[in-house]
């Protein structure tokens, strides 16, 4: 059987939960329209149609959109060697949503870093913890208003984080070059790195004979 | 027979007899058997053990006995990228280890954080240890870690002994 008919057979199950599959490429999605009834429909996916693993749960940002999370489910069947994608959408205010770890025992950890990083709750969930950071760390980092750097917390007597300086120092890419070689880290000379007091970037000349073209660093500044 | 100023020996003037300093003795029993904490989180631990393995061989310095119980070592070579989350199991680690205790931050990531400028790394394992030696490199090579090791053992036999 192909992605569309497993599609189209569980869409002939649970006709008003979901929307037409969409195929990408031979891949296929459905976009079930109530997340409280993922773990229905998973349960039927399993028992009747043979999805028998999980390949992941991930869940994506749509930030100032509402509804702003989605939930993907990626599935497999191992006897008909074939992928089924199921989306459905959670609100903020709600952020919650009945766990599939009846189902599929490996969601136990796919849901607890949807937890980690996003704050979507997982109803049902039997140990809903931190997996990535640490146990009473107080944000979700890969919402989309998270900062790369972070922020700063302090728990008394557990941990701490600080927010994390972007520039300056031998590994960050800088802006100016004309292009991505000499933005390299690479380009510059690392005893010499001061961007953050100076504003200047010395630059390796050696490195643009070793490409032998023009594509080498761009314009040198030397020191007065 | 001359031989180095901490220990002054001369077997035909003194016999059996050796005159020293009470701390340059206990130094130097230290710094020739410093066991290290491997705490290797990262590929700078690939390094660690090159560094312990037969070509660098780290057991010229006394430090061959990676010891995997805090209670047992004296030196944590921090090798890696030091995660938030597992700053906690870090510092616990050096808390257990006895006294005198040093630590070798091995690489840019314990050092500085490296590379890695984010909300979930811990920006240099000084913020939450006392580091004696920094060792630069991504990963540095095994000789990198044995100057540090030898930079280390001078400034062991620096110390006054309390």
């Amino acid at each position: 059987m192909t992605p569309l008919e497993f599609a189209l057979q569980l869409k002939g199950r649970f006709p008003e939960a979901f929307s037409e599959p969409v195929e990408f490429r031979g891949e296929c999605t459905l976009k079930l329209a109530d997340a409280e009834r993922i773990a229905e429909i998973c349960g039927f996916a399993r028992k009747d149609m043979g999805f028998d693993y999980l390949v992941d749960i991930s869940s994506v940002d749509n930030y100032g959109d509402d509804p702003r999370f989605t939930i993907v489910y990626h599935l497999y069947t191992h006897a008909q060697r074939c992928h089924l994608r199921i989306k459905t959408d959670v609100a903020e205010q709600k952020a919650e949503l009945p766990t599939v770890i009846d189902v599929w025992r490996t969601a136990d950890w796919h849901e607890r870093e949807i937890y980690d990083m996003m704050g979507i709750r997982f109803r049902g969930h039997p140990d809903l913890r931190r997996i990535l950071m640490w146990e009473g760390y107080p944000y979700f980092p890969l919402r989309k208003d998270f900062p790369l750097a972070g922020k700063s917390s302090d728990v008394p007597e557990v941990a701490f984080t600080n927010t994390t300086p972007m520039m300056g120092g031998p590994f960050v890419t800088i802006a100016g070059g004309k292009d991505s070689i000499a933005r390299e880290p690479r380009v510059r000379i690392p005893e010499s790195d001061s961007i953050s007091m100076t504003g200047r970037v010395e630059r390796r000349e050696d490195i643009k004979d070793a490409h032998g073209k023009a594509f080498g660093p761009g314009p040198i500044e030397k020191k007065p | 027979m001359h031989t180095r100023a901490e220990i002054g020996y001369d077997s035909k003037i003194e016999g059996d007899i050796v005159h020293t300093r009470l701390d340059a003795a206990i130094n130097w029993f230290r710094k020739y058997s410093m066991w290290p904490m491997p705490m290797g989180l990262a590929c700078c631990a690939i390094e660690l053990m090159a560094a312990g393995a037969s070509r660098f061989d780290i057991a010229r310095f006394g430090a061959e006995v990676m010891r995997f119980s805090p209670r047992q070592s004296d030196v944590m070579i921090v090798a890696g990228t030091v995660t938030y989350k597992m700053a906690l199991a870090v510092r616990r680690i050096y808390d257990q280890m006895a006294e005198p205790k040093w630590v070798i931050a091995m690489g840019a990531c314990a050092s500085t954080g490296g590379m890695y400028r984010s909300y979930a790394v811990l920006q240099g394992v000084d913020r939450i240890l006392p580091v004696d030696v920094y060792v630069a490199g991504c990963p540095p090579r095994p000789e990198a870690l044995l100057d540090a090791f030898i930079k280390l053992q001078e400034k062991v036999s620096r110390e006054p002994v309390q």
